[in-house]
């Protein structure tokens, strides 16, 4: 976004994101040097970029540090409970297909406790984008072990180092039917605001994940230095291999980041197919669900 | 207002208290269900699944009870009368989000149809034993509404009900049939959408920018908006202030909870719903609710043939509970007796109204049948003065 803030005349407010944030609610909660912020403002900008009619967006998170996300964004805005996000989004969207809806939330929350939900709304393709926050841990409870934790990482309940397999979680979204599934990290600005983008604009369930720095509970802990080290890491090991097959893009303990775009195809959504099949069942007498 | 009458088919029917149910809700102008199949409350959603594509509804059966009773409520912010359905185990799934409805002020409906428990308990078998679930299950102060059906016409006539309570008061109703009320074919009349009288949703009308979404008058229910109208309104299941945003603190906290408790607790007598017969001069008084109702009424009749004052109080609303009444009849009345099919709930309720001041005897029975009417009959000779 270089370039368009060159052009910025200077009576223009400085930060171009904060019509889409809930300025009244700053200063956010989240510690010097997270990611989740960065992604934010990746998201702000993949909104303008998109288009899309702000009225009719709506944003819905779970609980966790980027279960805050809804809270901070000027769009109607719903935060849930623990796991249970896409679930409320279903409903929403389901109610009122008008409107585009988004979850924004983390690892723990969607993977965890929400992994059922997770995979039911990517197997019916419910249209729906789902940004993941993935930071490796649960960062508001203190960083515990979480689903994604890299095997030999600690965490505060995994002190002796995380020994369980963790989800590779575009490999979960593309074999559950994802019809869009993007990887990248809060390194990665231009390339994730330009997935948000297409994810958004895409119909039935999107995916991005984007891997986040926790220096205060994930790098501090397996001494990794700081959200900048971080950075830097995410910048010299990530390894941008579009539509690399999703198998090949797990994750281990500062090893090679695989990002890209690895999965942008078409289906029919929840309610098209549910629309078609009535239509045929029933002939004249069925009126194409609208909300 | 009055009903729409699509998707209302009026007439005179023979069906069981869970279809009953589900036209209950077409009526009340419920267009999405979302729920996941259990016994004995499937009927429910098989008869929405039916009904539902041909009149314009949505029926989701989710991966959960979990899913279900907050799909709902996306559903209702999205715009719809909502209500999710099930029994015991799924309702133990459900407290998580009966709680979310309640502090997010989400009007909707919770259909347990109740079966013998704990746990998977007797799946095809009725119990009563969730009625303190009902007002407690949820952690944290809440006020909840919960209405007894004991009939398949009643189950139509209070799932319309329970409809119109949550969009009165912005809170989660819940209707708490037994297995027997949900499996129980009668004649059920079903009047036409003209005889119907719905509570629409309480729409915010002034200017958009002086719209606060958690801000109440006199009643304690603060208006709504529908999603997608440029409102950005937040809702969170955090302590929030007015605006909708959470706000960590002592002071906020007793500001929402307490309204979320009041609108219940201050309204009771406009929300309570009893029916009483023969309790004026009654020596002995027996509550009861649900199927329990009709069991008791041989064991009544049978003392008031022997010429024994004995009054009958059915409770419609379990909750909020007929604290007033109870305590007025609790001056004349000697003794009450309480029959449930679980081991003491409502009947604590009877004793903390009547506070000591007369006998109150419970009839107990653990669910999986229903009571033997002699077992009433004998509490109540019981009770005889002297």
């Amino acid at each position: 976004m270089t370039e368009e803030t060159m052009e910025i005349d200077v009576s223009m407010p400085t930060n171009t994101v904060e019509e889409f944030l809930r300025m009244d609610r700053m200063p956010h909660i989240w510690c010097p040097g997270c990611g989740i912020g960065s992604t934010v403002n990746c998201f702000a900008h993949a909104l303008e970029a998109s288009g899309l009619d702000l009225k009719k967006v709506a944003i819905v998170s779970g609980i966790g540090c980027t279960g805050r996300v809804a809270g901070y964004i000027k769009l109607d805005s719903f935060h849930t409970t623990h796991g249970r996000a896409i679930p409320f989004a279903t409903g929403l969207k389901l109610a009122n297909p008008e409107l585009k809806v988004v979850v924004y939330s983390g690892d723990g929350d969607l993977t965890a406790i929400g992994g059922n939900h997770f995979i039911h709304a990517a197997r019916r393709n419910v249209d729906m984008t789902v940004v993941l926050i993935n930071n490796y841990i649960y960062g508001m409870t203190g960083g515990q072990v979480a689903p994604t934790t890299p095997i030999g990482a600690t965490a505060s309940t995994a002190p002796h180092g995380n020994f369980e397999e963790p989800f590779n979680l575009p490999y979960l979204a593309e074999s559950c039917g994802a019809v869009y599934v993007a990887r990248w990290t809060a390194f990665h600005v231009r390339h994730a605001t330009k997935s948000i983008k297409e994810a958004l604009l895409k119909k039935g369930f999107s995916f991005v994940e984007i891997l986040a720095p926790c220096p205060t509970l994930y790098s501090r802990r397996n001494k990794l230095g700081d959200g900048l080290d971080q950075m830097k890491f995410y910048r010299e090991s990530s390894e941008i291999r579009n539509d690399a097959d999703t198998k090949t893009v797990g994750l281990s303990f500062q090893g090679k980041i695989i990002v890209g775009k690895f999965i942008d195809k078409d289906k029919p959504t929840y309610l098209d197919i549910m629309n078609d099949f009535f239509a045929q069942k029933f002939g004249e007498k069925y009126t194409p669900y609208k909300g | 207002m009055k009903a729409d009458p699509k998707g209302i088919k009026a007439g005179a029917y023979f069906i069981d208290g869970d279809h009953a149910c589900a036209e209950g809700a077409i009526a009340a102008g419920c267009r999405f269900v979302a729920g996941y199949p259990i016994t004995p409350s499937t009927e429910v959603v098989e008869r929405i699944a039916e009904r539902f594509p041909l009149i314009g509804g949505m029926f989701i059966q989710m991966e959960d009870e979990i899913a279900s009773s907050i799909a709902i409520q996306g559903a209702v912010w999205g715009g719809k009368k909502a209500m999710t359905v099930t029994s015991g185990p799924g309702f133990s799934l459900m407290m998580e989000h009966i709680g979310l409805a309640a502090m997010t002020e989400t009007p909707c409906v919770f259909i347990n149809v109740q079966r013998g428990g704990p746990s998977t308990g007797l799946p095809t078998l009725p119990g009563q034993a969730d009625m303190m679930q009902a007002r407690w299950g949820s952690h944290g102060d809440y006020g909840i509404i919960a209405l007894c059906p004991n009939s398949p016409q009643e189950s139509f006539d209070l799932t319309i009900k329970a409809f119109n309570l949550a969009e009165q008061y912005r809170v989660p109703v819940l209707v708490m049939l037994d297995e027997c009320v949900g499996h129980m074919t009668e004649r059920v009349v079903i009047p036409p959408a003209d005889q119907i009288e719905i509570t629409p949703r309480r729409y915010w009308d002034g200017p958009k920018e002086s719209y606060l979404p958690f801000k109440a008058g006199a009643d304690r229910v603060p208006p709504l908006i529908k999603v997608g109208d440029g409102y950005n309104v937040h809702v969170t299941g955090l302590t929030h202030d007015e605006r909708g945003y959470p706000v960590m603190s002592a002071a906020a906290q007793e500001k929402l909870v307490r309204r979320l408790v009041d609108k219940i607790r201050l309204n009771a007598e406009k929300i309570v719903e009893v029916k009483e017969e023969q309790t004026a001069g009654a020596d002995i008084v027996v509550v009861s609710f649900g199927i329990t109702s009709r069991v008791a009424i041989p064991a009544i009749e049978q003392a008031r043939r022997e010429g024994f004052k004995v009054g009958h109080l059915r409770l419609i609303t379990a909750w909020p509970f007929p604290s007033r009444r109870i305590r007025e009849l609790s001056a004349h009345v000697s003794c009450f007796v309480v029959p449930e099919l679980n081991y003491g709930q409502m009947v604590r309720e009877v004793e903390r109204c009547v506070a000591g001041r007369t006998r109150v005897e419970r009839v107990s029975h653990g669910g999986g049948g229903v009571h033997d009417p002699k077992d009433i009959y004998a509490k109540i000779m019981t009770c005889r003065k002297g």
